[in-house]
């Protein structure tokens, strides 16, 4: 019954790899359509573009959600094959960890355009995903006593919901920063090779919708280290050692509380303020691969 | 628009025109006015948190004192050139060193510099009253108006009034008189001047000081408390008190004399490792400790220790933080007398739990005897014909026991750990290179001793678990600062703060206007919803559209 269902999840895994492999295809095809409708920058590129219908970005978007359900059901299967949360090891973290960064996407879509994203995050979680599956995966094994704990459920889901949140931030600053170059460029009357961006909300807004998402983050960071001290301080019987992992939790904490006072300094709103959330999102996804898989420390438990 | 005493390169505080008085006659007090400027400062405030962030990225690069002593060790010896040369730098202390403390001190010295006259500003802005209206609402950056007919101005203002109120604005009424002339001219106006979100600051504030009070109590909860370990097998009891500890750790405002006497009993040590997935044979799926606790003067308690649930017994927690096997070991002398009789708690080395320990015999036999002994739980043999343990469960135990004989090195005094054998000054009986192999037992079985000197008796085998004792009279503190800042955060970032006019103008055709504008303080990503819906509840508490 266990190896069953553990095959299944597989098979359900890859099959929403290649559904999301095909939604980056199109919303990168849907980006580029946006520079083709923008042959010349110039004065023109200023326009504000009616909302057409996109069909291309429509299509993925549909595709993903589908992905999104089919990995949905394959971390499910893993879960009840288990019979423990499936966030237990890196190949789970991994499976987990996108899943949400998917469902962030998608929630947010609910409230905002946001579909120019769609490149970024099924190529990200593609990526994340492949390199899981055929480097990191591991049998279904039961929880070491360390981790039998029902802070493993809440420490390490609040963790990865701040990283989707987080991921999105990422993206968005990474498009403010050329959309600032692409209006500089427009501004001064050069060519730019950025006219693909024409169709995106500008570098004001991006930044907007970056710092409302990288709060959000934030406030879930700032929750998983004070659970993740309640919960070292009932296993290793102290809330904080400066473990190679906290370290890096509080070296994320303070980038990002760097980012939010950056946005208030003089100065450095916006380009500034967009590389550290830039560096802070590199040392987030840094923590969860080079830390887990390189540095010693007591998080070293993850069955790699 | 004015301030929230914030620093002056604070994005919300009006643009300061370059103050370029380069004053020579600065005196001692003006730099020192200049020096905590700057360091209240935005910007310095931002580039101590960035290097923060910088400086204990070494901590997670090369072993730290605190968390990895042996890895430093071991550094030193892999690293013989640059150790010493980052120890200068003190590397291996990095959050207790001399420039991390440095940056965070500075950091919440700039912190508190910043956070105090905002606490003085907020609280009389509490107190104030919304400002006035301007008299220009159509520039505001969110703006609505409506034109009612049938209602007086009056009505229309006190129904404007109550939406506010109702929506738990602050309010304040304000009349104008027709003024001005050409283009400034402004009819006459009754205006109500709203302000809400009065919390963001709040929490902001709260937020800032609960750090400062994080720090506080983390760096006094060090020194009140202490840390000690134990390790005892089956049977064993403990007592709390200094001189019954492995290792003890005071802090620095710690005293000894207020160690609550009390004594934990291990029963029993249950380990429980997985049968059946032959993904995970062996692997630990339990640790079980159960032990009888007496506090002093008490009726003796029945309680359980596990891995994630520690015992919390007169102020102190008590964490299972190992186990390993204590094999039960007697020697007899050459005449058939007993020189030792004990449980010897063996170190794990490997998953599998084979188990290195040692035995010293300084009196008793005819000359002074150390035993290195193994200890496989379920052993088999390599191919180089060495053995190892398979499983960490006892299937099928074995002993082996290599053989010193010589000077122990325990007569100068020196203290010697009880798990090394300092074999300078000794002769190996037996064992690898020895003129004898290692002395190799099943339970229960008996093994001469070379050169005549008397006999080992393997009786048993007991489990020991190794307890961290710990006292931390600060870290609820710790958590209850933690939460404040966290409900600060929530707070401070997701309460709008944002002022609201309503101004209501009579026309000539006896109709009244009313305009409603608003303006943000801080990020508000719903300033032009609230707007909106601020006139939409003004229509409806009017009557003029139905629900």
């Amino acid at each position: 019954m266990t190896d069953t269902l553990s095959e299944y999840s597989v098979l359900a895994l890859y099959s929403a790899m290649a559904i999301y492999a095909i939604a980056f295809v199109l919303f990168t095809l849907d980006l580029a359509k946006g520079a083709s409708g923008d042959p010349v920058a110039g004065a023109e590129a200023q326009k504000v573009v009616v909302p057409e219908r996109r069909k291309l970005a429509r299509v993925a978007m549909a595709l993903t959600v589908i992905g999104f359900a089919l990995q949905f059901a394959a971390t499910l299967m893993r879960g009840v094959a288990a019979s423990r949360v499936p966030w237990a090891n890196m190949y789970e973290f991994a499976m987990t960890g996108t899943l949400i960064i998917v469902a962030v996407f998608l929630l947010v879509n609910l409230k905002w355009d946001m579909k120019f994203l769609g490149s970024f995050v099924t190529g990200l979680v593609l990526l994340l995903l492949g390199l899981a599956a055929t480097r990191y995966y591991v049998e279904i094994v039961p929880l070491p006593p360390a981790l039998q704990s029902y802070w493993l459920v809440i420490h390490v889901f609040v963790a990865t919901l701040a990283t989707g949140f987080f991921a999105l931030g990422f993206a968005l600053s990474l498009m403010q920063l050329l959309q600032t170059k692409r209006e500089l460029a427009v501004a001064a009357k050069e060519k730019t090779r950025l006219a693909f961006l024409t169709r995106l909300p500008d570098s004001v807004q991006l930044e907007n919708y970056a710092y409302r998402l990288i709060i959000i983050g934030f406030v879930l960071w700032t929750f998983t280290l004070i659970a993740g001290a309640i919960w070292a301080e009932k296993a290793w019987g102290r809330y904080w050692g400066w473990d190679t992992k906290e370290v890096w939790t509080f070296i994320i904490w303070t980038i990002y509380a760097g980012y939010i006072h950056a946005r208030s300094t003089r100065g450095w709103r916006g380009t500034r303020s967009a590389w550290l959330a830039m560096i802070g999102f590199a040392a987030v996804i840094f923590n969860f691969t080079v830390v887990n898989i390189f540095f010693k420390g007591l998080h070293a438990y993850s069955g790699l | 628009m004015e301030t929230l005493s914030r620093p002056s390169d604070h994005i919300d505080s009006a643009p300061q025109r370059d103050a370029k008085i380069v004053n020579p006659n600065l005196g001692v007090v003006g730099w020192l006015r200049w020096f905590w400027r700057q360091l209240t400062s935005m910007r310095t405030a931002l580039l101590l948190l960035l290097l923060l962030a910088i400086a204990a990225v070494p901590g997670s690069l090369v072993p730290q004192r605190s968390s990895d002593p042996n890895g430093v060790s071991q550094y030193f010896a892999d690293y013989k050139d640059t150790a010493p040369i980052l120890d200068q730098f003190q590397m291996f202390d990095v959050y207790t060193s001399a420039w991390f403390s440095a940056i965070y001190l500075l950091l919440f010295i700039s912190l508190i510099g910043c956070v105090l006259p905002r606490t003085k500003h907020h609280i009389e802005a509490l107190q104030a009253q919304p400002p006035v209206t301007p008299a220009n609402l159509v520039r505001l950056p969110a703006y609505a108006q409506l034109t009612i007919a049938g209602k007086s101005a009056e009505e229309v203002l006190e129904a404007a009034r109550k939406v506010l109120k109702a929506d738990r604005y602050r309010v304040a009424r304000y009349d104008r008189a027709a003024g001005g002339t050409g283009k400034l001219k402004s009819e006459a106006a009754i205006t109500v001047s709203a302000e809400r979100g009065y919390m963001r600051e709040t929490g902001n504030l709260i937020f800032h000081f609960a750090l400062v009070g994080v720090l506080i109590a983390v760096g006094f909860g060090g020194g009140f408390g202490f840390a000690g370990q134990r390790a005892i097998y089956e049977g064993q009891a403990f007592t709390n008190s200094l001189i019954a500890f492995d290792s003890f750790n005071p802090g620095r405002f710690f005293n000894s004399a207020n160690l609550t006497p009390y004594t934990i009993q291990l029963d029993k040590f249950t380990a429980v490792y997985e049968e059946k997935n032959s993904n995970a044979i062996g692997q630990p799926v339990d640790f079980t400790a159960e032990v009888t606790t007496q506090i002093q003067g008490e009726a003796p308690q029945q309680q359980t220790i596990k891995v994630n649930e520690p015992l919390r017994i007169a102020g102190t927690d008590v964490y299972l933080l190992g186990n390993g096997y204590a094999p039960t070991i007697t020697v007899r002398d050459a005449e058939g007398n007993v020189v030792f009789t004990d449980s010897v708690n063996f170190l794990p080395q490997d998953k599998n739990l084979t188990s290195l320990g040692v035995i010293k015999l300084p009196d008793g036999l005819a000359e002074q005897v150390g035993l290195i002994g193994f200890f496989y739980p379920t052993v088999s043999e390599g191919h180089s014909g060495a053995y190892f343990s398979m499983y960490p469960d006892l299937i099928d135990p074995r002993l082996t026991l290599d053989v010193y004989a010589g000077d122990l090195g325990l007569d100068e005094g020196i203290p010697r750990s009880v798990y090394a054998l300092d074999t300078a000054d000794m002769t190996k009986l037996a064992g690898r290179k020895a003129p004898q192999k290692s002395l190799e037992f099943s339970i229960g079985e008996t093994v001469e001793l070379p050169n005549g000197l008397g006999s080992v008796t393997f009786d048993g085998v007991k489990r020991f678990v190794s307890l961290d004792i710990h006292r931390d009279p600060t870290q609820g503190w710790v958590l209850v600062f933690s939460l404040s800042a966290l409900a600060g955060l929530l707070i401070s970032l997701f309460i709008p703060r944002r002022r609201m006019w309503v101004s209501v103008t009579e026309n000539s055709d006896g109709s009244v206007t009313a305009e409603c504008a608003g303006l943000a303080r801080g990020d508000d990503p719903t300033l032009d919803t609230a707007v909106n819906a601020l006139k939409d509840k003004l229509e409806r508490a009017l009557g003029l559209t139905r629900d």
